[in-house]
């Protein structure tokens, strides 16, 4: 459960409409999907995200609507890991349904700036900015989360015996 | 122990005597819902994870009513996954164009929620139902699916916020007011987690449509679920709807809420909400002269039948001003009908103003009155984020039905007092 990358940010209140706007939930293709990812909001994260990229960003991150197409577009963009302050409660139990790792870490949403390294390893529960130094505490994910997460999502691990 | 409103739905539907907030529950559901748009992926999941059968065919409702009528091909194979689901399955609640309509305006029209009900919906309005004393909360298209193969789902207990209304609202003010206000006041993830439970003397004073449409934006203020005790007004309405027997639960005296709000109904003034967050909010005397290219009124917050009469009330006699595009979409067919009966769909039309087909279509920028960049709309939707009616560059101000139809006669920001010249 450990994800290293480079940290792109954002601010409070990304709603799922910016994540991925409606006109493009004609599909649930992955793929499809991620091509048109954040991009209502910044039109330069399809072409600048690498695969492992960690996202941060403020307060209430996925408000709005239930649209599962969000955390998927997020995750077939190559995102490892979302770090907020707080989520919205929809978004959060979707990101863990379809197996995105989120971390809802006030103190580590703060201090991470763009750019930075930074070091997720949500089994341990520890976050750490290989750029400055910082290290922050979060509560670590129990088993059967890291379960679904390992699995690759609720279905999978359904499906393999992992929970259930 | 004392519970709330929504700690008693919650504690029945887990078998359980007690339930505190924060504790985990598995609950069995009256209702799994989902729409054009989340019932595809959750088809996908379903069949994905093994599952041959849904846990019981008269309990899943699926509405065809995001991108239906059909916008494109895409939509339309959509569709297609839901319909052939639903007949495959033998699901009875299956609602496709000619019989649809906007799906939370649909249920509790067609009876299919009832207060106690727990339910689940794959769209994040499903919170509408509280206003009937049901719980209900917004779910992605996986838990959808899971629900779907055992008519169960997992929540953590929320804790609540009491909100206390007192009085009753002023002519020209509706729930639409209210709900913007408290958004307002509280912030778009004021109520993050957790109920929003209404409750006082002014509910009474509410009728089921306002009440339905504070509901609706509960997941506005970041809401978990809103609910509305249970009256005398909702038992005549579920039983006018053809509704199952209710179980009404209230509220302990000694519940233990996070925080109390307290409303005076009768001194909310109509309100819009400023671009981009529901909770920009400002009422008239804060509002200068903004002028608008299109009127949106309709949506599962505002497209009922009292929704437009009361739009109707301000387009009677009047124009649209010239250079407005007004889009009046009644929320199903049974309010299509009514409308047609009453002789509001004349006065829309002579006004200037387009009559579509009933769909959510433009609130989410799906089709039927995108907007282009730079353009500006009034709308009795839910939601103003960036891009969510069209264009990144558009705006969105989200009002009531009343105030988007005197915005419409003035071509910009108006109340529907000085329209109506008191």
């Amino acid at each position: 459960m450990k994800y290293q990358g480079t940290v792109i940010r954002y601010g409070d209140n990304v709603d799922t409409d910016v994540i991925i706007p409606a006109r493009y939930l004609n599909t649930g293709d992955p793929a499809a999907l991620a091509a048109h990812c954040m991009e209502d909001l910044d039109s330069s994260f399809v072409t600048r995200v690498k695969p492992g990229d960690i996202m941060v960003a403020g307060q209430n991150f996925g408000c709005g609507s239930s649209r599962e197409h969000a955390p998927i577009a997020i995750k077939a963009s190559g995102i490892s890991v979302v770090i907020a302050e707080s989520f919205a409660r929809i978004f959060y139990r979707n990101a863990i349904n379809i197996g995105l790792p989120i971390v809802e870490c006030p103190a580590a949403a703060k201090a991470i700036s763009a750019g930075d390294t930074v070091e997720a390893d949500l089994g341990a529960g520890v976050i750490r900015n290989l750029t400055t130094g910082a290290e922050f505490g979060t509560a670590p994910f129990p088993p059967f989360i890291q379960q679904i997460i390992e699995a690759g999502g609720l279905v999978e691990a359904i499906k393999s015996g992992k929970i259930g | 122990m004392a519970m709330t409103q929504t700690q008693k739905i919650l504690a029945a539907h887990a078998g359980k005597t007690e339930v505190k907030a924060g504790e985990l529950i598995l609950a069995s559901l009256d209702r799994v819902l989902g729409n054009d748009i989340t019932s595809p992926v959750a088809i996908r999941a379903f069949q994905a994870l093994g599952a041959e059968t849904v846990y019981d065919k008269d309990r899943i409702v699926m509405v065809m009513d995001h991108f239906a009528p059909n916008k494109d091909i895409k939509a339309a194979e959509q569709c297609c996954c839901c319909r052939d689901f639903c007949g495959a399955q033998g699901i009875s609640h299956f609602y496709d164009v000619g019989k649809a309509g906007i799906e939370h305006a649909l249920l509790p029209e067609q009876g299919l929620v009832t207060a106690g009900d727990c339910v689940i919906g794959a769209d994040s309005h499903t919170c509408t139902y509280g206003a009937l004393g049901a719980f209900s909360t917004g779910v992605g298209s996986t838990d959808m699916a899971c629900a779907m193969a055992t008519g169960k789902a997992w929540f953590k207990v929320p804790s609540a916020i009491r909100v206390v209304l007192r009085g009753s609202l002023q002519k020209y003010v509706s729930g639409k007011d209210v709900i913007l206000h408290l958004i307002g006041k509280i912030g778009v993830d004021g109520a993050r987690y957790r109920s929003l439970e209404f409750t006082g003397e002014g509910v009474s004073a509410l009728s089921i449509s306002d009440r339905l449409c504070i509901a609706n934006m509960a997941i506005e203020a970041g809401a978990k679920n809103g609910i509305f005790e249970v009256d005398d007004e909702t038992l005549i309405y579920l039983r006018a709807q053809g509704a199952a027997k209710p179980a009404v639960y209230a509220a302990d005296p000694d519940a233990e809420y996070d925080e109390t709000i307290e409303i005076d109904l009768s001194a909310i003034r109509p309100t819009v909400a400023f671009p981009h967050l529901p909770e920009n909010t400002k009422t008239f005397d804060e509002i200068g002269e903004i002028p608008v290219q299109q009127v949106v009124i309709g949506s599962c917050t505002n497209g009922r039948i009292e929704d437009l009469r009361a739009a109707a009330e301000i387009l009677k006699g009047r124009k649209c001003a010239e250079h407005v595009r007004v889009i009046i979409i009644p929320a199903t067919q049974q309010v299509y009908l009514d409308a047609m009966d009453e002789g509001l769909l004349r006065i829309f039309i002579e006004s200037g103003a387009a009559v579509s087909v009933p769909t959510c279509g433009p609130c989410l920028g799906g089709h039927m009155g995108v907007l282009a960049a730079g353009e500006r709309a009034v709308a009795t939707t839910n939601r103003n984020f960036v891009g969510r009616m069209g264009h990144p560059d558009s705006e969105v101000y989200l009002a009531s039905p009343a105030v988007a139809a005197a915005s419409a006669v003035a071509g910009r920001l108006a109340s529907p007092e000085e329209v109506m010249g008191l």
